[in-house]
């Protein structure tokens, strides 16, 4: 009987094992409880992060030191000194990263926000990829690899395919999407096969970019000819990045390209039924796998489009920031501040490219911090981590500025009375229904 | 012990979840606490068991007043609670989880289980409980199960009991051994706190009733009120208990299930060789207790179950091997039983949860883009046909109450043109109004000449509902009856009887 051969085969599995789908379900809430909070707490965080920041500059500042061995003779002296301290060392800050008051004209002292785009063009575009992991569900924590691997890609572009301006620009650029987008989406094909927890192989990942990279610039695929030293050859003149505007401004045209790509994740997630899908399996992966969507699908799906973002930082970091040639420490740590810009902007693409300006201005104010006012630019690492500390941790947040809780009705314990915790739409519907 | 609440007033946020409320229990009486799901009784038992610190009112034992700073106060000073969901820890015996909490020592810290041991064993014999103090609490029937919660609160001396909805995962027969317990326990000076919204059992057993509606008490009636008289307090006006349908005037068999099995992920067999079929324009409802195979059976249809052999043949077309999104264009409605876990993205607005079942083509999108303005028309249009109360369409779904979260459900899932209607548990946790308003859904659904499945534990849904009930038991069809069958017959069917056997059992009693 047809019926007897077929019902011994059993339908194939479509869901992970259930261990790790309560785990990373568990993973999944975590990351949602992050993002759940409003952009007060973002901006609350990074508050009390400048305040921080102000206490270690105060503490460390060889002037409050001094005037602080006399503090019970002239207190003044200490306040003072504090205060010229703290402010000298964030109005550096802000010059060097929004306007040098001290500038000739406006054309030269607005220049340090150019500088701050320039620096913030990889954060956001990663930041951008980072975020649209979070909002599948899925903790990529593999930027710093997928930086790499599109580095490797739109690098070797760039420097070996001889092509007319326009054209190797733009191969360049697709080979590093590409990059990034296959080195993430075998995260998302092996979650999706197999349930492996997306954490563990995205650092894995990071470590294999790193080493393969490493290994590639000490032969002749990646490393210039005739050079003993790991690193490429500079990159041809048809894959660099133009100037936006003009030659005195550092500022490239991948600072359009992550503009397109913030406008195209905001379309994606807001606007089209993939980013419908994307959202539903992010906020409960069952209910989405109940109403017909493929979720292992869709896990793949994400994490190609994840990677092909955070390829774009890898791109931008070869074709547009160091474009003389590139060793293994292309990423900057960009993969990992990337996780911190898309916490930061609550995993909102106009969020993150928010969130990816302010780090951008961090990292091109700390350099004239540290020149003007000799405030070590570690400070700028602190006020970051900070950051994180706090983004991490919501309910911290809000103690300290007695917020209140977001639904702040406790959960009862049991699932029979859960509606008891959200019956004001009950009462007014019971009501209604009285009448 | 007689125990007093004066007032009790609990405010959650903007919410009061208890408004003044007094309740005074008896030495020896058993007093029900009756109201809809979300009236307000768990939280009242929560405050009396220290769980939540009251913002008003007193808690009184023996005339005087009480201050729960926790669940540890209120057992030392004599309350017990049976939890609706059992607290035990399933690889431990049951003398192991009686003193789990207050563990007696001898020298040197070891735990003297023996004294347990002697406790249960003494606790069992005094009630006639038949608990085993060495057995597996994993091991044992709900119902037993349900024994070992009570013999640990007796063994820490609670004169006063409460029991939280304590029959909901009781078969009848288990139901009516607990009502005969708690009989016993009245018997011995207990009080007891019976909290439910069934209104037989309170007819049953209940000395005094309370009735609680929107977090107050609106009453308190005597066990020989009606059934309709205490439904009409519970909700605030005369409601019909009975669904209103005609006859219902079945077609060709439209689903044909055929030696269908299930393996979980454990590798467990929960379905095993099940057959039946639904016909068009008919209501098979799937009866039985909770965890016989119900759930997965309905997952099966829907394609959510990985391990399945056997046939499901929907108008001639196999459903086994699609995938869930195949079996939903084939036409499947489907009210998963959990309907915040497997129905709504919270998250998501009402609109949203209204096409996601159809979130890849249209109506609902476009060229891969979302068609929000049609969407926004369709949503506007639901939330008008379907009752659902709520500011607007773009309302959270997590912020509804449980009645309007199903109704966004059923919304959606009636909103396709269906050849099945699966539901399951449609009515877990509703109110009254909600109650009916589903059933009628459901009514209307199988009179359009669609087969439906009611897949549901609750015996009076299921009766009627039914135009035919199957009852399952250990992941089997114990058998397919009429739906005017007797509900004792369909009880003893539950515990896995078949009818045949009852028959038998009846006739030689006879």
């Amino acid at each position: 009987m047809t019926a007897t051969t077929k019902s011994d085969a059993p339908r194939p599995s479509t869901t992970p094992p259930a261990p790790d789908e309560e785990q990373s379900s568990q993973f999944q809430k975590y990351v949602r409880d992050i993002m759940g909070g409003s952009a007060v707490l973002s901006v609350l965080a990074v508050v009390i992060a400048l305040v921080v920041g102000a206490v270690l500059i105060a503490v460390t500042d060889p002037g409050v030191q001094a005037a602080s061995a006399y503090f019970f003779g002239r207190p003044s002296d200490t306040l003072t000194a504090i205060w010229s301290a703290i402010s000298g060392a964030y109005a550096a800050l802000f010059q060097g990263a929004v306007y040098n008051f001290g500038a000739a004209d406006f054309l030269s002292g607005i220049k340090p926000l150019t500088d701050t785009l320039t620096d913030s063009t990889s954060l956001i575009a990663a930041g951008l990829g980072i975020a649209l992991s979070f909002r599948i569900g899925l903790f990529n924590i593999g930027g710093q690899g997928q930086i790499l691997a599109a580095a490797a890609c739109a690098g070797w572009v760039g420097f070996t395919v001889h092509a007319p301006f326009p054209l190797l620009l733009i191969l360049a650029l697709l080979a590093g999407l590409f990059g990034g987008a296959i080195w993430a989406g075998i995260v998302g094909f092996l979650k999706a096969q197999t349930g492996a927890n997306e954490v563990i192989v995205t650092i894995m990942l990071n470590f294999v970019a790193f080493y393969l990279v490493s290994y590639l610039l000490k032969v002749p695929v990646l490393q210039a000819p005739g050079s003993t030293n790991p690193q490429t050859p500079p990159m041809l003149p048809g894959a660099i990045f133009p100037p936006l505007l003009g030659p005195n401004y550092l500022v490239t045209v991948g600072f359009l390209f992550v503009v397109g790509a913030t406008v195209f994740l905001w379309w994606l997630l807001n606007r089209s039924s993939l980013g419908f899908q994307f959202r539903a399996i992010g906020d409960n992966p069952r209910a989405a796998r109940t109403a017909g969507i493929n979720v292992n699908r869709l896990y793949v799906y994400g994490m190609l489009i994840s990677g092909a973002l955070v390829g774009l930082a890898g791109a931008n970091q070869v074709q547009g920031v160091i474009t003389t040639g590139f060793s293994s420490g292309i990423d900057s740590g960009i993969g990992f501040s990337a996780i911190t810009v898309a916490l930061l902007g609550r995993s909102k693409p106009w969020g993150v490219f928010g969130a990816g300006i302010l780090f951008g201005a961090f990292q091109a104010g700390g350099y004239t911090m540290q020149a003007a006012q000799n405030v070590p630019v570690d400070i700028v690492l602190v006020v970051q981590s900070v950051i994180v500390l706090f983004l991490a941790a919501p309910p911290l947040v809000r103690k300290i500025f007695h917020l209140p809780t977001p639904g702040s009705t406790p959960k009862p314990k049991q699932k029979k009375s859960a509606p008891e915790s959200a019956p004001k739409a009950e009462i007014v519907q019971k009501e209604g229904a009285a009448q | 012990m007689k125990l007093e609440l004066r007032g009790i007033t609990k405010r959650f946020g903007s919410l009061v979840a208890n408004d003044h409320i007094d309740l005074v229990v008896n030495p020896g009486e058993i007093h029900a606490l009756l109201g809809e799901n979300g009236a307000g009784k768990s939280t009242l038992m929560n405050v009396l068991y220290g769980l939540y610190q009251a913002e008003d009112g007193e808690i009184l034992l023996d005339d005087e007043v009480q201050h729960f700073a926790g669940p540890g106060d209120a057992m030392n000073a004599g309350i017990g609670m049976v939890h609706q969901h059992f607290m035990l820890i399933p690889v431990f015996s049951v003398a192991e989880n009686v003193m789990l909490g207050h563990e007696q020592t001898r020298f040197g810290g070891t735990l003297d289980l023996a004294a347990a041991r002697r406790q249960v064993r003494e606790i069992s014999a005094r009630f006639g409980f038949h608990v085993d103090p060495d057995a597996l609490v994993g091991d044992l029937p709900v119902g037993v199960q349900q024994r070992v919660e009570i013999i640990k609160a007796l063994s820490r001396d609670a004169r006063v009991l409460v029991f939280d909805e304590p029959t909901a995962v009781l078969t009848p027969q288990e139901t009516d051994e607990l009502m005969v317990i708690m009989r016993q326990l009245k018997a011995a000076g207990t009080s007891i706190v019976f909290i439910t919204h069934k209104l037989r059992e309170v007819r049953e057993v209940a000395d005094r009733i309370t009735v609680i509606r929107l977090g107050r008490v609106v009453g308190e009636a005597s066990p020989t009120a009606t059934n309709t008289e205490l439904a009409s307090l519970m909700v605030g006006r005369a409601v019909e208990l009975t669904v209103t349908k005609d006859a219902a005037t079945p077609g060709a068999p439209a689903l044909v299930v055929d030696k269908l099995s299930v393996i979980d992920v454990d590798g467990q067999i929960v379905v095993n060789n099940v057959s039946f079929d639904v016909k068009a324009g008919e209501i098979l409802a799937i009866a039985g207790v909770q965890g016989n195979g119900q759930t997965e059976l309905a997952e099966a249809i829907l394609g959510l179950q990985a391990k399945v052999t056997g046939e499901i043949v929907l108008d001639g077309v196999s459903l086994r091997d699609k995938s869930v999104r195949g079996v939903l264009n084939a036409g499947v409605g489907y009210i998963p039983e959990d309907r915040q876990q497997d129905g709504l993205i919270a998250e998501f607005t009402i609109a949203e949860n209204l096409m996601l079942d159809r979130a890849d083509g249209a109506p609902f999108v476009a060229r891969g883009s979302l068609r929000l303005a049609y969407l926004a028309d369709f949503a506007a249009a639901k939330l008008r046909e379907f009752d659902i109360r709520a500011q607007g369409i773009a309302t959270h779904v997590g912020r509804l109450s449980g009645g309007n979260q199903q109704k966004v459900v059923l919304a959606r899932e009636l909103s396709r043109t269906l050849r099945l209607f699966v539901a399951a548990q449609p009515t877990r946790g509703l109110d009254v109004g909600s109650i009916e308003f589903v059933h009628t859904r459901i009514v209307e659904t199988r009179d359009a000449g669609v087969p439906v499945i009611v897949v549901s534990t609750e015996l009076d849904e299921v009766v009627a509902l039914a135009d035919r009930i199957a009852v399952m038991y250990r992941g089997g069809i114990v058998g397919i009856v009429p739906a005017d069958t007797d509900r004792d017959i369909l009880g003893l069917m539950m515990a896995g009887d078949t009818p045949d056997s009852i028959a038998k059992q009846k006739g030689a009693a006879a």
